[in-house]
């Protein structure tokens, strides 16, 4: 029985307290300095340059101090282990946080070198040219076509209901869905297999022409086959898309990114090209992740 | 090896255990459920037995010569003639035709007190429409006499205490046989307000004034409290002051709803000078009623859309008011409208602060807007259920039956809707 049961422990602590293995000995190299990130954060053509970015719930620091510029039409990878920020950090890119109470985003973040929380933003435009897709498939429970109408509608993009065919078509064929789906767009979407429903979800996003589209673990959801066709997906659109995508699958970051950033416990650890991250990674912490020593 | 036979051994001795005690368990629940179901059969077995007879009535048909002579009227069209005549007279003869033994004026009087007392009228408006009519036969459906009826139909029931003289009883017996007096369907009680004689008294009334409160009811309760859900659920920050209100409309519903009838009383009928007795007052009592039940549905109904369903339209860019509008509330409709048609049901079903505000007088009329004056199907019940003339224990429980009616109809439309509008995702 311990006795001396330690209960809190400072932040600076805890990296060393969490990771270190038991039998190798690592101190104070693998303590994280606080807005040190190794590798290559910055871009020359930067769609996103967010500065010094910190979110807090209520008295916690989730994100701490992080900055990061994602390059126009490039498609990067936000990976690390449960809990350690990156769906939280991807949510401030279009405000999702926006409705939860208790979160307060502090920093400069900017898209195309407008800031996305200054208090005059309209939000709802924001979210029109950054769309996203959920880690769970959830179209509405209405039809095929009314669930990829329904952005176009609320933003008035269409006039005619022919341009309004036109933009369901091209956003199902966009997202590979539109031979499956052509002959029943009067279906109700929830009928549909999981696989479907999220590539619905992708044109549901797409409809709405965004120049970004983030994309909170959209493939945890499904199976292998399934996962390989959104992959396809993701590599087609990074033509015309700026892609931000969360992933807990290795496999998935380096098949569909360009650059991998690595976080953890808040702190954005490492940014590098794909192929270095998971080949010769700069930091000792994202070695311990890519190799499966915990995560 | 020993130790795992014995513990097989014993595993299997606390198994015979476990499933008596599950059996067990299972009985009690089908005990429960028996005596519940029990006590429904017996109730309505009771309200059955006790109302059927007032979904009947017993009428007397009879050839009437409307004679001028016998009635002391000559001009049917005027009014002070009418007002005189005797048209008592040529029912009574017309009986005696059927039963000429009846002969003495003491007979006579018998005779006529066959007929309920509404009798005499229902020739006066014939002959008041049609003064053509004077001196033909007619043949006239009267109401029997509310004792006949009660001879009539509960002769053999110990519960009841026949009041008609035996020499009447020989009457009605020979009547019987000729087919003079029958028993049919009581369109009455569905076709008039109320009445002092249980023969002549219907429910209509009472249905229209429920109708009409209801309407005022669902009008007012149903927008604002859909409102006030969704308000709370989706719009209203997080502090005290909501938590307030949260507790409050808890508090709410649980207040006795005769409190909700002298709030009525002091503020429609003290404060704003509304009339008593009207429907717009009942109403309004009731939609205070039943706010908190719709307001604490709809929200419980508001809570349970996904948040992922939240998360997909704020994501296309909707924004809150198109979340809502679009998304959050049709997906709520069927449980709102659940929580709705309940409390509504129950309002129904309130006796209490109708009460105070007057709606339990004694109407006739049956209300033709929402400021006549009208009593409602439970205050009705009530009505009978306390009069201390026979018929009306009859009529009290064949306006129970109705009101039964009208409230299983309404569970059924909540199911129906709900088991229609419900999406899954």
């Amino acid at each position: 029985m311990n006795t001396m049961n330690p209960t809190v422990t400072s932040e600076a602590d805890m990296p060393e307290e969490t990771i270190v293995p038991v039998q190798e000995e690592r101190p104070a190299e693998t303590v994280i300095e606080e807005g040190k990130t190794v590798g290559h954060p910055f871009s020359d053509d930067p769609k996103f340059k967010l500065r010094n970015v910190e979110v807090f719930y209520g008295q916690d620091r989730a994100i701490k101090n992080i900055s990061l510029d994602i390059g126009r039409n490039e498609v990067i990878a936000f990976i690390g282990p449960s809990g350690c920020g990156k769906s939280t950090f991807l949510r401030c890119l279009n405000r999702m946080n926006d409705s939860i109470d208790i979160c307060r985003v502090k920093g400069q973040l900017a898209i195309d070198d407008h800031d996305i929380y200054d208090p005059k933003r309209d939000v709802v435009e924001l979210r029109a040219r950054v769309g996203m897709v959920f880690q769970k498939p959830n179209p509405f429970p209405k039809s095929i076509y009314d669930n990829v109408a329904y952005g176009p509608r609320i933003h008035g993009l269409a006039n005619r209901k022919s341009d309004l065919d036109e933009i369901v078509e091209n956003s199902l064929r966009k997202a590979g869905l539109w031979d499956e789906a052509k002959d029943r767009l009067d279906a109700i979407a929830t009928g549909m297999s999981g696989g479907q429903q999220q590539r619905l979800c992708i044109a549901r996003a797409i409809a709405v022409s965004p120049e970004v589209i983030l994309m909170d673990e959209p493939c945890s959801a499904l199976d292998p086959i399934a996962t390989a066709k959104v992959e396809e997906l993701i590599a087609e659109m990074s033509e015309s898309y700026t892609i931000v995508i969360v992933t807990h699958s290795m496999q998935q970051a380096a098949r569909v990114s360009h650059r991998t950033a690595y976080f953890h416990l808040g702190h954005l650890v490492e940014v590098n090209e794909t192929n270095k991250v998971f080949t010769s990674p700069e930091h000792e912490l994202t070695e311990s992740y890519i190799t499966g020593r915990f995560g | 090896m020993t130790d795992q036979r014995s513990q097989a051994e014993i595993v299997r001795n606390s198994l015979k255990r476990r499933y008596r005690k599950e059996r067990r368990f299972r009985l009690y629940g089908m005990l429960a459920i028996f005596i519940a179901l029990a006590s429904l059969a017996i109730l309505f077995a009771d309200i059955i037995n006790k109302g059927h007879t007032g979904f009947v009535k017993t009428t007397i048909t009879l050839d009437v010569a409307l004679d001028s002579e016998m009635m002391y009227l000559d001009d049917p069209t005027d009014e002070d003639q009418l007002s005189m005549a005797d048209f008592v007279a040529p029912i009574i003869a017309a009986l005696q035709e059927h039963l000429p033994e009846a002969d003495s004026a003491a007979e006579k009087r018998e005779l006529g007190r066959l007929i309920g007392t509404y009798g005499a009228s229902q020739i006066r408006d014939l002959l008041k429409d049609n003064p053509e009519l004077l001196n033909t036969t007619q043949t006239f459906e009267f109401l029997a006499h509310d004792r006949v009826s009660v001879y009539v139909k509960h002769a053999d029931n110990p519960r009841y205490s026949i009041k008609v003289s035996e020499q009447q009883q020989r009457w009605v017996d020979e009547l019987l046989e000729k087919g003079i007096i029958d028993t049919s369907f009581n369109d009455v009680l569905f076709s008039r307000g109320d009445s002092r004689e249980p023969a002549n008294a219907g429910i209509l009334g009472a249905i229209v004034g429920s109708l009409l409160t209801m309407l005022v009811t669902l009008a007012i309760a149903f927008p604002v409290g859909i409102a006030a859900a969704v308000y709370l659920e989706e719009f209203a920050p997080q502090n005290k002051i909501t938590d307030f209100i949260e507790v409050n409309i808890n508090n709410l519903a649980a207040v006795p709803s005769i409190i909700f009838g002298l709030l009525g009383l002091a503020v429609f009928i003290g404060l704003f000078g509304m009339p008593r007795s009207v429907p717009v007052v009942g109403g309004m009592v009731l939609a205070l009623m039943t706010l908190p039940t719709i307001i604490i549905s709809g929200r419980a109904a508001i809570k349970s859309v996904p948040p992922s369903i939240r998360e997909a339209a704020e994501g296309v860019g909707a924004s809150k008011m198109q979340v809502v509008l679009h998304h959050v509330i049709p997906l709520a409709m069927p449980g709102m409208l659940t929580g709705s048609i309940i409390g509504m049901a129950q309002a129904l079903g309130e006796t209490a602060p109708l009460l105070l505000i007057g709606m339990v007088a004694f109407i006739v009329d049956v209300p033709g807007g929402f400021l006549d004056s009208a009593t409602v199907l439970p205050v009705q019940i009530y009505l009978w259920a306390s009069s201390s003339e026979q018929g009306f224990v009859e009529l009290a429980s064949a306006g129970i039956m109705v009101l039964l009616t009208f409230m299983i109809t309404m569970n059924a439309l909540a199911i129906w809707l709900r088991k229609r509008l419900e999406r899954r995702w």
